[in-house]
Order: structure tokens, then C-alpha cells, then sequence
């Protein structure tokens, strides 16, 4: 047996030239542990990336917090009358107060916005801290050398700003998400940029989602791919969703702002802001954001249909229904679910942009909230982008603090998107794998695929 | 949706029901005067045109979109050139960029992209590559179903935090590392990481998707050859998929040319003509934001030049993409 | 020198479950060396997943369980101590569908000998196990063409070059000519006579006659009312074909079930 083994193996391919035995299994090693390195560098690219998050969230979080130097112009104990605090003072004692220390001419000013009889007293006591004490931020501090360094910070304060005010600031607090715009970044809020964002966004969805959801129904439900015409649309959506989003901008540009200006400025409506009558509007720029995200939407939106069994539209055929009726009573309604995540998604994606509306033309300050499409207008991240332009630190503190808000902002949004996947998921899709079993087999399933060796 | 499968059927036992009722009917009435009791012939259905006309606009949207971005750039570009002091050879000759003073040469804008860019991919490239491979062939199903969702909250950060990123995290992070003298506030190296970062996930999951779509069977056949794991990843898969791969990368540099809010941030504000990565340069899309977010007064020269500046850029871009759509047409494999 | 005795592989009360569910119950199976073993069986009993048993390919699915012993010269294979990779290189796979690299032909040769460290003539190594294969004759002008422009076939028998490219002692295959029309078959199983004498070999089919032609020794499988995969009988085939000791043999056999 052992002869005539040895007389075949003589015959085979390799000849015997094949490391065997020994020398084998050492080779087998050194090759495991080449494996092994390199599971180690792939693991470590993983590692990386999600060091780079939470590197961009710390830095975030590092610049939100911290603490401040505040040097007043006045001390408000100077203010205090016969040892009653500023802020237990009366009304009338306040407007006192600020009569005292203000020019004639801004106090009519304000009483000419609103009334001091009008005012709370409340109000009163910030116009005093707003100008009469007038905190300035000297210098701010991370949250990392605020929680850890925090004896030398009072140290550092002491020496470069005597007499300063040092204390733990939060930059993301209610006021800052309540107040407009400011100058002073102590008072400076967000509120017109949240409004801003809501207001674009808002328009880009009106005019995308019909558009895009119409044009992935076309392109799946009618379209033959044979057309040259159809085949160039298609080529066409996939080639726009890979344009830079500055070059939409510049669409956005000439089209909304220069050539529809009339519309666009609210001009033929006669509503415009006369005053600032162009077309840097909400509208141009909702429309702007729409176009960019119109591929999105489309391309999500033919996902969604394809994903419908076919079996279902053949028992709405079956029953004698037109094409538009299986559609609007079959089809979409079961892939409301996808397009609906897809619009989320391209949506969060319009809330983030920020290159294309600096091109359209978001106004770099603006107090007042936007009143309508025709209104000029800023968005978060362009509020973001300008405070960290500035080459003052506390500027990037409002930056970080603006940066949580809009991350919130973005992280509910997709947060909705995963759970409407899911709950779709779950429920209905799990359906449709029951019944239209056959139908889903195209979709190899993964655990074909190999995994552990 | 569950009722539609009884739905169906339903169908089907109406329609035989049908049958016989239907037959007795139509004998009587062809004895009356032999008109088919069913009028078969196309009818037109007014609603149904009107709206597949209207879906028909919805997608020829996105070609006027196309014209509308082709129409513009060209224009406005052709009004540039239109002005005497610049043509092309200045335009693609000169190492200057200060249309005030009448120097037109886009490669200051050029190069600063390139670097970035350049940067951006020798941070991405082998990361985004080594984590598709991790997770296509090394991670379990329950690994995947965590790292995948923390790869898209990277894709999903606005690219303005990331310019935030850089210019206040990455850019001490470099200057305390090189030197302050020899990494400027503003520079290219900074922006480029962060790009980097940025199309990580872009690499990764393109990549994934197109490693995922090998066919388990080349795998068992090469452990059944006695391949390591390893082996089976490199030299079977990875080759299997390249021209995926290669699409993802050609769509990641696309990307990082595109790019523009980190740079806007992060790299500088004026042209420059430098090759270090250390010092402050302007890219093509930095510069079209600062001059746009200026004081545009149309027709001016600054605007009609950044449109020929967008110009460049869309075309760079667009061939690209069509360049990755095309690798992956033309090397697809079949495998079925 | 190889410690190669009667036996090429025996498995021991050899159990698979698919997390909870037992996918095949205690097989005992003694495979002799240098003969063609037949796994025949209903559909859904197990037979491919005995087989994937014995080079340790089912460690590649997640959530699979392995109970018993499976003897290669005279070691579990499912020791700790034990590498897979050495063991699919001595034990080899040819699947049911043809998989060919999307490399050359020759690269598609070449590549599990070049990995194991093959030191010889790679241009010989490739002719012989081509001509092993009985391929050698219609491939041996386009070489460097590739693999996946082959015949379905053509394709498969490239797999069996491939696998005894690298020497192993068993050669799996997995109802190699169940995508094959009959003319291909017929080489294919022709193939598989003239490898046994080198090879031992254990084939999955669910074709009762390919079992009957080819093969040396059938073991015949049985699904219970679990599902779960049963070894009935495993006997030379002759005696299997013609006087089973089971009754559910010679039910599947003479085609009253199954």
C-alpha cells in the first residue's frame, strides 16, 4: 500500500517540490502570521476613523465649555444702591440707573423702540448690563484645561487680567438658542439662523420631494431604459450627484438671484423688502438647496420603488387597474417607507450646506427674523462659518456652541430616518418576505458570504 | 399589505367565476344583434397622460439643471475671456492670480487644490481601503452593525464642522508638531487631513460595497486551496473588485476637489504659488467663496472670473465621474 | 511517510448544528483511501454539509457548530492545535457550481501553489495538473486568457486542476456536475475514475446513477421528522445498490421515496 502510494504521489503535478512536513507547516505559520499583522493594520484604519470622531466631538465639546475672563467696564457692586444688589433693584430705580451713565439720545432711542413704562424690569437690567457694564471676555478656556488645569487658569487670569472675573461658562445655553444675532459675543445668539435654516429648508423640501419622488416614478414606472432620452436622464442624475456643491451655488447665483430676481426678490408680489429689494432671498436659496438636492431624493426614491415586489403590482394589474392606479394605490404606499429615509437623509444634508448659500448670498449679520420666502437670510452653518472666521477666541466658542446645536439638530433627524428604516424594517417589509417570498430571492442572502477563517 | 396575497386570489377565483355567466350573456345578446358586449378597443385616458407627462417633466428637471449649470458657467466664462487682457495661454500660463492687478494664471488655484487634495487621498485612500476590508472580510455581522453606523455619522458631519475641525484642532495639532515657524495659521497640509477624513467613509463604503458584491464562492474556493485569510483578501477579493475600488477612489478625489467649506477655512485666503504643504495657499473652490461671499457687484470682473474658475472645476469634477462610471462599465466582471 | 492507512478520513459521532438546530446527528463514516466515496441522500439531509465537514469549511459560516471528532491520519482536524488552512491545503474542494479566480487560466493553476510556497517549474506544474485534469489539450493555447471565458465545463474541470495543482490527499466535491449538460458530465466523471487512483475521493451528488457508475462506496443520508441528517447505511455500492441492509435504502434507491 505505502509503495504504491508513494509511486502516484511521484506522478502528481507538483512533483514533491512542495514544501511538505516540517518545513510546511513552519512556511503555514509565518504566513498566519502575516495574517495576523495585518488584521492588525485593518482593525487600526478602523480605530483611526473612529479617533477622528470622537477627536471632532471632543473639540467640539472642548470649546463649548470652559471657563472665561469677563472684565466690566463698571463693577455692578458700584451700582448697588444702599447695598441692595442690581438685580433686586426696582423698575424705576433701574432706569435710574441707566439715565445716569447713558447719553440723552440713546435713552430716547429706547423709548422710542418701546416705552420704559412698557418695559419689565428685567429688561431694564439687561440694557444696563448691555451698556453700562459692559462685560468684555478677555480670554476663554477649553473644558479639558478647565476640568484639569483649573488652578492654573486662575493663576494665568490674574496675572494678564487683574481685577477680571473668571467663572465657568456654558456657551450653549437657552439664551443663546433664544437670542438674535449680536455683536457682543456674551449676547450673541442663534435664533435667526435657526429660523433661517427652518424657512430654507422647508422651501428646498417643497420642491424637491414632489419633483424628485415625480421623476424616480418616472424613470422606474414609465421610463424604457431602451430610450436614448431616458438613459441620458438617468446618466444624467448620477453625473449632478456628483457635482461640488459650490458649482450649484453658482447656479443658484445666476439663475434665482440674477435672471428670476423679480421673483425671487418678491418684487412682482410686492412683497419684498423694499429696502434690500434683490434677490439673496430664502426662496433663492431654498431652491438653490433643492436643485442639489434633487439627485439625492431621486436616486433613493427609484431605490425605494425597485424594492417594491413586481408581484404586487401584477395583482393590481390583475384586477383591472390602470398604471397610475397601481402606483399611487400600491406601489408608493409601500415605498413611502424608503423615500421618506431618503428624503430625511438628502434633507440633513441640505441643513449642513453651507458653500452654495455663501454663493447665493446669506447675509453675513442680520438681527431680524425671517419674515417669509422674500426675506434675506442666514442659515446655521453659515452663522458657524463666519464666527469661526473671526480671529477671536470667544468667537470660536460661539462657533463650537452653534456646531451643538445644528449636530443636535442633524443627529434627530437621522435618528428618525434609522428608526423609520427600522420600524419598516420590522413590520411591513418582513411581510412582504412571507409573501412574496420568490420574489425576494433575488437578494443572495449574506450569509453566503464567508466570514471567519 | 398582508391582504394582498388574498387580494389576489380573489382575483383569480372571480375571473373563472366569470367564465360560464359571461358565455350564457354574450349568446344571447349575439342572437340580438351581434355586438360584443365588452368594448375591448383602446380608449384615451386624459388623467393618465396628463400625469405621466408631468412625471416626464419631473425628470427632465435634472437635464435643464445640467443645461441650466452648462449655460451659466459657459457664459459667464466666455464673458471673462472675452476681456481683452486675458486668453487662455495667460489663463493656463501664468503662475499669478490677481485679477486686480491683470494677472490671470489659475495654477496658484490649482496647485493648492491639488496639494489638498493630493493630502486628502494619502490619508483616505489606505485607511477608507484598509476598513472596507475589515469589514467585508474580518468583521462579524454584529461588528459591522456597529462600525457601519459610526462610518455614516462621519459622512453625515456638515462640512463646516470639519472646517471648524481643522482650523482649531488640526492646526495646533501640526504646529506643535512641526513647529510654529514652520506651519503657517492657514495651510494646506491641515485641510488636506481633514478632507482626508472626511471622504473616509465615502472610500470605505464604496469600497465595501463593491468587495461585498464578490461572490462568496471565489472565496471557498481559495481556502479550499489552503489560503489564509489574508491571502483570500488581498490577492482573490480585492483583485476581484478593483474596479469598484478604483471607482471609489476616482469618486473620493472628485470629491476632495470639490470640496470647499475645510479649505474655505482652513487654508488660506489669497492666492498663493507654493508647493509646501505648511503654508497658506487658496484652492479653486476657496476662492470662489471668498470672492462670492464679498461684495459681488455683477458683471464685474471678479464675477465673471469666478464662473470660469467654477468652470474649471466642473469640468475637472464631471470627468471624474464619468470617468468611474465608465471603470466600472467597462472592467466589470461577470460572475452569473 | 504520510501515515496514509486504509482509511483517508473517519469521522466520529460527528454532529453539525446551525445555532440550535442540528443539521446532521452522529455520523460515523470510515472513507477508504484511494476509492470514490458517494454521498447520496434526499435533498435537505445534510450531504453538503458532511461534506464541508471534512476540511473544515463550514468554519467559514458563522453560527455553526461542530460536536465530535473528524480523523485526518489519525488527528482531529477540529483540534485547537490544529490549523485549517493546512488542512484545506490536504484536503481539497471542488463546489457545484464552477468558481474559477478572474485571473488567467494559468494564474487560476498557478495561485494555490505559488501561496504554499511552491519552490519547482511553475510552467510544468501547471502543464501536468492541467493534463491531470484533462484539460491540458483545449486550454493549452490560451493560457493567459481568462478563466471565466471558459465553458461551464471547462471551467470545472480547470477547479479540479486547480485542486490537485496544490497535492492534496482527498479531493471534496460537491455535486461538481450538477450544472453541467450530460456530454461535460460524462468527462467530468470520467476524470474523477482516472483521479482516484491517485486521490481519495468523496463526491456529493443527488444523481443515483452518476453514484452507481462512479463511485467505489456510497454512504446514504436520511432526514428525520426534525429535519435533521441521519447516516443510514454506508456500504460498498454495489452491495447498496443491489442488497441494502435499510429499508429506507432501498426505498430512495428503487425511487418510493425521496
Amino acid at each position: 500500500m505505502m509503495a504504491v502510494h508513494q509511486q502516484h504521489s511521484a506522478a502528481r503535478p507538483t512533483d514533491g517540490l512542495m514544501p511538505s512536513g516540517p518545513a510546511y507547516r513552519e512556511q503555514v505559520v509565518a504566513r498566519q502570521r502575516r495574517g495576523r499583522l495585518w488584521a492588525v493594520i485593518f482593525q487600526a484604519a478602523v480605530l483611526s476613523g473612529i479617533i477622528a470622531l470622537c477627536a471632532l466631538l471632543f473639540n467640539i465639546l472642548n470649546q463649548s465649555f470652559g471657563y472665561v475672563a469677563i472684565v466690566n467696564n463698571i463693577d455692578p457692586a458700584e451700582l448697588a444702591i444702599d447695598g441692595v444688589p442690581l438685580n433686586e433693584l426696582t423698575k424705576d430705580q433701574l432706569v435710574g440707573i441707566l439715565e445716569a451713565n447713558v447719553s440723552a439720545g440713546l435713552m430716547r432711542r429706547y423709548e422710542h423702540d418701546m416705552p420704559f413704562s412698557q418695559r419689565s424690569s428685567e429688561n431694564v437690567h439687561e440694557l444696563i448690563l448691555e451698556r453700562v457694564v459692559e462685560p468684555q471676555v478677555q480670554a476663554s478656556w477649553g473644558l479639558f484645561e478647565s476640568v484639569f488645569a483649573r488652578g492654573s487658569i486662575f493663576v494665568e487670569a490674574e496675572e494678564r487680567f487683574p481685577g477680571s472675573d473668571v467663572y465657568f461658562r456654558s456657551w450653549l445655553t437657552t439664551s443663546f438658542i433664544s437670542k438674535s444675532q449680536s455683536s457682543e459675543p456674551l449676547r450673541a445668539g442663534v435664533r435667526t439662523a435657526i429660523f433661517g435654516s427652518l424657512w430654507v429648508v422647508a422651501i428646498t423640501i417643497l420642491f424637491s420631494f414632489p419633483i424628485g419622488v415625480g421623476a424616480a416614478i418616472y424613470l422606474e414606472e414609465y421610463a424604457h431604459k431602451e430610450r436614448l432620452l431616458n438613459r441620458l436622464i438617468q446618466t444624467n442624475i448620477n453625473n449632478l450627484a456628483g457635482v461640488p456643491s459650490i458649482i450649484y451655488g453658482m447656479l443658484g447665483l445666476a439663475i434665482f438671484v440674477r435672471i428670476l430676481e423679480a421673483f425671487t426678490s418678491g418684487a412682482i408680489f410686492g412683497v419684498g423688502d423694499q429696502s434690500t429689494a434683490n434677490g439673496r432671498t430664502i426662496i433663492s436659496a431654498g431652491l438653490t438647496l433643492g436643485l442639489l438636492i434633487l439627485p439625492l431624493i431621486i436616486i433613493n426614491g427609484q431605490e425605494a420603488i425597485r424594492a417594491v415586489p413586481s408581484s404586487l403590482r401584477q395583482s393590481g394589474f390583475g384586477l383591472g387597474a390602470t398604471h397610475w392606479q397601481v402606483i399611487w394605490h400600491h406601489v408608493l404606499p409601500s415605498a413611502l417607507p424608503g423615500i421618506l429615509t431618503g428624503t430625511i437623509l438628502a434633507t440633513s444634508r441640505a441643513i449642513g450646506e453651507t458653500a452654495p448659500l455663501v454663493v447665493v448670498g446669506a447675509s453675513t449679520f442680520i438681527a431680524l427674523d425671517p419674515s417669509g420666502p422674500f426675506s434675506k437670510f442666514t442659515v446655521l452653518p453659515i452663522q458657524i462659518y463666519q464666527w469661526t472666521s473671526r480671529p477671536q477666541d470667544e468667537f470660536r466658542n460661539l462657533a463650537a456652541a452653534a456646531i451643538l446645536v445644528l449636530l443636535v439638530l442633524l443627529l434627530t433627524m437621522n435618528a428618525s430616518a434609522v428608526l423609520l428604516r427600522n420600524h419598516f424594517d420590522r413590520g411591513q417589509a418582513s411581510a412582504y418576505r412571507s409573501i412574496y417570498k420568490n420574489d425576494c430571492c433575488h437578494k443572495t442572502s449574506r450569509s453566503d458570504r464567508i466570514r471567519s477563517n | 399589505m398582508s391582504q394582498s396575497a388574498p387580494v389576489a386570489q380573489a382575483a383569480i377565483s372571480a375571473e373563472s367565476m366569470r367564465g360560464p355567466v359571461a358565455g350564457a350573456e354574450s349568446a344571447g345578446e349575439s342572437a340580438l344583434g351581434g355586438e360584443p358586449q365588452y368594448d375591448l378597443r383602446r380608449k384615451p385616458r386624459v388623467a393618465e397622460s396628463i400625469i405621466q407627462g408631468f412625471l416626464f417633466l419631473c425628470g427632465a428637471i435634472s437635464i435643464l439643471t445640467t443645461l441650466g449649470i452648462v449655460y451659466v458657467l459657459g457664459r459667464e466664462s466666455l464673458l471673462f475671456f472675452a476681456n481683452e487682457e486675458v486668453n487662455l495661454l495667460k489663463f493656463f500660463g501664468g503662475t499669478e492670480w490677481q485679477p486686480a492687478i491683470s494677472r490671470f494664471g489659475i495654477w496658484p488655484l490649482v496647485t493648492a487644490t491639488l496639494m489638498a487634495s493630493l493630502i486628502a487621498m494619502a490619508v483616505a485612500l489606505p485607511v477608507g481601503l484598509c476598513i472596507a476590508i475589515f469589514l467585508s472580510e474580518y468583521a462579524s455581522q454584529r461588528t459591522r452593525s456597529i462600525l457601519k453606523p459610526i462610518l455614516e455619522i462621519l459622512a453625515g458631519i456638515p462640512t463646516v464642522v470639519y472646517g471648524y475641525f481643522a482650523l482649531t484642532f488640526m492646526t495646533p495639532l501640526l504646529r506643535g508638531t512641526f513647529g510654529r515657524d514652520i506651519v503657517e495659521i492657514y495651510n494646506t497640509a491641515s485641510a488636506g487631513i481633514v478632507i482626508g477624513i472626511l471622504v473616509i467613509p465615502l472610500v470605505s463604503s464604496m469600497s465595501e460595497d463593491a468587495l461585498s458584491a464578490v461572490p462568496g464562492s471565489l472565496r471557498q474556493a481559495s481556502y479550499g486551496l489552503g489560503a489564509t485569510r489574508l491571502e483570500t483578501a488581498l490577492r482573490i477579493v480585492l483583485p476581484a473588485a478593483l474596479s469598484g475600488v478604483a471607482a471609489a477612489f476616482i469618486v473620493a478625489i472628485s470629491r476632495a476637489i470639490g470640496e470647499t467649506m475645510i479649505v474655505a477655512i482652513a487654508a488660506g485666503a489669497g492666492p498663493n504659488f507654493t508647493f509646501s504643504p505648511f503654508r497658506a495657499a487658496e484652492t479653486m473652490t476657496g476662492h470662489i467663496v471668498r470672492i462670492s461671499g464679498g461684495d459681488l457687484s455683477y458683471d464685474s470682473f471678479d464675477y465673471n472670473s469666478i464662473f470660469a474658475i467654477g468652470l474649471l472645476l466642473f469640468l475637472i469634477t464631471l470627468s471624474l465621474n464619468v470617468l468611474s462610471q465608465w471603470i466600472v462599465r467597462r472592467f466589470r466582471e461577470e460572475y452569473e | 511517510m504520510n501515515g496514509t492507512g486504509r482509511y483517508a478520513i473517519e469521522s466520529g459521532s460527528m454532529s453539525v448544528f446551525y445555532g440550535s438546530f442540528c443539521a446532521v446527528r452522529d455520523v460515523d463514516m470510515r472513507v477508504p483511501t484511494n476509492k470514490i466515496t458517494a454521498i447520496i441522500g434526499p435533498s435537505g439531509c445534510g450531504k453538503s454539509t458532511v461534506l464541508r465537514c471534512f476540511n473544515r469549511m463550514n468554519d467559514l459560516i458563522t453560527n455553526v457548530r461542530i460536536e465530535g471528532e473528524v480523523l485526518f491520519q489519525g488527528q482531529n482536524i477540529y483540534d485547537d492545535s490544529v490549523d485549517p488552512v493546512e488542512v484545506r491545503r490536504r484536503i481539497g474542494m471542488v463546489f457545484q457550481k464552477a468558481n474559477p479566480f478572474p485571473k488567467t487560466i494559468y494564474e487560476n493553476v498557478a495561485w494555490g501553489t505559488r501561496i504554499n510556497g511552491f519552490r519547482g517549474d511553475m510552467d510544468e506544474m501547471v502543464e501536468k495538473a492541467l493534463r491531470s485534469a484533462a484539460l491540458w489539450d483545449e486550454v493549452k493555447d490560451k493560457l493567459q486568457q481568462s478563466a471565466l471565458g471558459l465553458s461551464g465545463g471547462q471551467q470545472q474541470r480547470l477547479c479540479i486542476a486547480r485542486a490537485i495543482a496544490v497535492e492534496p490527499e482527498i479531493i471534496l466535491m460537491d455535486e461538481p456536475a450538477s450544472a453541467l449538460d450530460p456530454i461535460a458530465t460524462l468527462r467530468i466523471e470520467d476524470l474523477m475514475k482516472e483521479l482516484s487512483e491517485k486521490y481519495t475521493i468523496i463526491v456529493v451528488t443527488h444523481n443515483m446513477q452518476q453514484a452507481a457508475r462512479i463511485s467505489d462506496f456510497t454512504a446514504f443520508f436520511s432526514v428525520d421528522e426534525n429535519r435533521t441528517g441521519n447516516l443510514i447505511e454506508f456500504d460498498e455500492t454495489e452491495k447498496i445498490f443491489t442488497n441494502p441492509s435499510q429499508k429506507s435504502t432501498e426505498d430512495y434507491i428503487t425511487g418510493r421515496f425521496g
